[in-house]
This record gives structure tokens, C-alpha cells and sequence, in this order.
């Protein structure tokens, strides 16, 4: 096979990218590029991995265009005339190459309450929730973030609006909104139905259509929205 | 030019939902510029008839007629466009966005020509 000509972005918000060539072997992930140009062509490539299973979220990196899991995305899939260009995920300032600080993601989480705030103690007895319960499924169904990037790279919304929560604080506050064990439904919609919550979302599926996991963010937001309506209607929101 | 300008970074719009979106917000951008026509015309209209007259034949020139298809097919767009996402908005996920916003499309493209052969 023919070496892959890879460019890849070095520096950080002002720099450019890098042509490097890359031997292609059979089953080859993007990430298995970056890290052969890592350990064999230029040791200061700086890049985040742990698992290399897509367990982990860390890896996202802007791939021909768009944002992706590079562990878990093969080169055949997303090659264009042999080449590929890589750079850091998008909405987030670039530390070095291809790692940005995510600090504003995860701070979004913070702002959208995504933390559980538990109702019992280790005293009381487990909660008995029925897997065929609708909430639960609700809560299923959008339970499997890994924390990636993906859909917040992936979203006008986020890049237009600085103050937008963005699609996976808000899908991780619809899962909470749905948890019967959770005691913080009420604080939560007040934050998500803020300036910048889902009112602000314009429904157009990026994130769902990028996030590796598969996960829905558009419906949980849908969800939020109609959900904050309704308690507007009924007086309980400001 | 920044160097950011070399970085692709939004292929994720090429999609229909995303063109949907776009299609929403440029058509209600025409039928803004439009109406203060359509007034004027209406305030015409009351006004005098020759005006009125002189008006309409120019209306009923070919460019302008096709210019009258596309505004209709702009409200039906729009129109279609802001059902769906008010639908999705207080009743909650339904799935098939994509094709509903296809359908939408197309049924306010049948507009617009219906609108031609029979003007
Ligand atoms: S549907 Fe909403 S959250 Fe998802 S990409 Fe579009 S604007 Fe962003
Ligand atoms: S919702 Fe999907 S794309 Fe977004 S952070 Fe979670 S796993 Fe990644
Ligand atoms: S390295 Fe962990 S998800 Fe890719």
C-alpha cells in the first residue's frame, strides 16, 4: 500500500499544519498514525489516548473535516485521495498540537448541574427501579457519554453562543431529570432553561449524527425543552 | 488569512438538518424584505386604481411571476420548517427529523409550482 500523506497541526491557535507520509497497514486507526509520527518521525507531537478502546473520551481530534474517536476510527473510513488531515477538536482553545483545554466543556457540566444529588444514604434500602420503567429508559438511552467532545465540536450552537451549556452537559442533565433517585430535578431545570440552556438549541443533529457512543443529544434536549415549557406553563419557572 | 482558516473543522454541515436549519433562517430573511412590498402594493391598491394597474401588468411579466413562486415557496418552507421544530419543541423527541425535513422541502417546492401553472 501507499504511504499516507498526513497533515497535522502543530502549535497552538496561530500555528499551521505539518506533512508528514505514514506507511498504511491493514486495520490501521487514525490514532495509530498519530502515534507512529509521534514515536517514529517527531517525539514533541503532543496528543491525548489512554485506552485505545473508546472507553476513555480522550482521544477526539478533528479528522478530515469532523470530529472523531481516533482510536476507534480506521483510516479506510475516513481517507480522502490518500490523505488525511488532523487537527484538535474545534470550540476549544489549543494548548499544543493536537490537545485543547477542555476546562469550559467540563465547566458546562458544573453549570448545567450534571452532578446526581442523592436522595437516600448508604442506610436506606437500594432503590427498586424497573428497567422497563419509561424514566429509566429515557435515562438509558442516553447514560453512555464517555465525555469525548465530539458533539460540542460538532455544534454551531456552541460555536456562535458562548454562553450555550452544549449537547452533552445538557443530555447528562436530561438522564439526571429522569432519575428517580435524584432529588435536584427542580434546580436543574432552572439552570438548564437559563440563557444559553436548550431553548437555545437549533435541532440540527450534529451531535447526534458524530457522537461514536450513538447517543441522541437533540432528543434529550427536546426533552428539556418540552419539559421546562410545561413547568413554565404551571407557574414553577421563572 | 488566520492560520485557523486551514483547519477544516466543519464538514459536519453538510447535512440535511443542518441545510434545513439554514433554508429556515434565509427564507424568513425574504419574506422580511418581502413584506413591505406586498404592503406597498396593498397601499396601492387602496390608493389608486391606476397605479394599481400599472402595477399589476408589471406583475404579470414572467421574471416576476417565477420572483411570486419563489416567495411562496419560501412561506411554505418556512411555514413547514417552523411546524417541525415547534412540534419537536413542546411535544418532545419524535425520530425521522431528517426526512420529515425533506418532506417539508418538497411539498413547499410542489407549492411554488403549483403556484406558476396556475398564475
Ligand atoms: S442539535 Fe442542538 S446541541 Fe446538537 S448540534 Fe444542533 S444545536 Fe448543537
Ligand atoms: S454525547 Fe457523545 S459525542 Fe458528546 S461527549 Fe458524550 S459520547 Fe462524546
Ligand atoms: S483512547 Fe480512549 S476513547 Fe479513544
Amino acid at each position: 500500500m501507499k504511504n499516507l500523506i498526513v497533515s497535522i497541526w502543530r502549535g497552538r491557535e496561530d500555528g499551521r499544519f505539518v506533512t508528514y507520509e505514514a506507511p498504511r497497514n491493514e486495520s490501521q486507526t487514525v490514532l495509530d498514525i498519530v502515534t507512529y509520527i509521534q514515536r517514529e518521525v517527531d517525539p514533541t507531537l503532543s496528543y491525548r489516548f489512554a485506552c485505545r478502546v473508546g472507553v476513555c473520551g480522550s482521544c477526539a481530534m478533528t479528522v478530515n473535516g469532523r470530529p472523531r474517536w481516533t482510536c476507534r476510527t480506521h483510516v479506510s473510513k475516513v481517507v480522502e485521495d490518500n490523505r488525511l488531515q488532523i487537527g484538535p477538536l474545534a470550540n476549544l482553545p489549543v494548548i499544543k498540537d493536537l490537545a485543547t483545554d477542555m476546562t469550559r466543556f467540563f465547566e458546562r457540566w458544573q453549570d448545567a448541574k450534571g452532578a446526581f444529588a442523592p436522595t437516600a444514604t448508604r442506610a436506606d434500602p437500594i432503590a427498586a427501579i424497573k428497567p422497563e420503567d419509561a424514566r429509566r429508559q429515557a435515562v438509558d438511552a442516553g447514560i453512555e457519554c464517555i465525555n469525548c467532545g465530539v458533539c460540542w465540536s460538532a455544534c454551531d450552537t456552541v460555536r456562535w453562543n458562548a454562553d450555550y451549556l452544549g449537547p452533552a452537559a445538557l443530555n447528562r442533565a436530561w438522564t439526571l431529570q429522569n432519575d428517580a433517585r435524584d432529588g435536584a430535578a427542580k434546580e436543574r431545570l432552572s439552570a438548564v432553561a437559563q440563557k444559553g440552556g436548550c431553548q437555545a438549541c437549533h435541532s440540527h443533529q450534529s451531535c447526534e449524527r458524530h457522537c461514536p457512543q450513538g447517543l441522541n443529544p437533540t432528543a434529550s434536549i427536546a426533552g428539556l425543552k418540552k419539559m421546562s415549557l410545561s413547568a413554565y406553563l404551571r407557574g414553577e419557572l421563572k | 488569512m488566520s492560520a485557523l482558516a486551514d483547519r477544516r473543522e466543519t464538514g459536519y454541515r453538510r447535512d440535511a438538518l443542518w441545510i434545513a436549519a439554514l433554508v429556515h433562517r434565509l427564507s424568513g430573511v425574504a419574506l422580511a424584505l418581502f413584506l413591505p412590498l406586498h404592503f406597498l402594493v396593498l397601499g396601492l391598491a387602496i390608493r389608486s386604481d391606476a397605479s394599481l394597474d400599472s402595477f399589476l401588468g408589471w406583475a404579470r411579466q414572467p421574471l416576476v411571476k417565477c420572483a411570486e413562486a419563489g416567495v411562496v415557496f419560501c412561506l411554505a418552507v418556512h411555514l413547514a420548517g417552523g411546524l417541525r421544530v415547534l412540534m419537536l419543541e413542546t411535544r418532545g423527541w419524535r425520530p425521522g427529523q431528517r426526512n420529515l425535513a425533506i418532506a417539508g422541502v418538497l411539498v413547499a417546492a410542489l407549492a411554488g409550482a403549483a403556484y406558476l401553472i396556475g398564475a
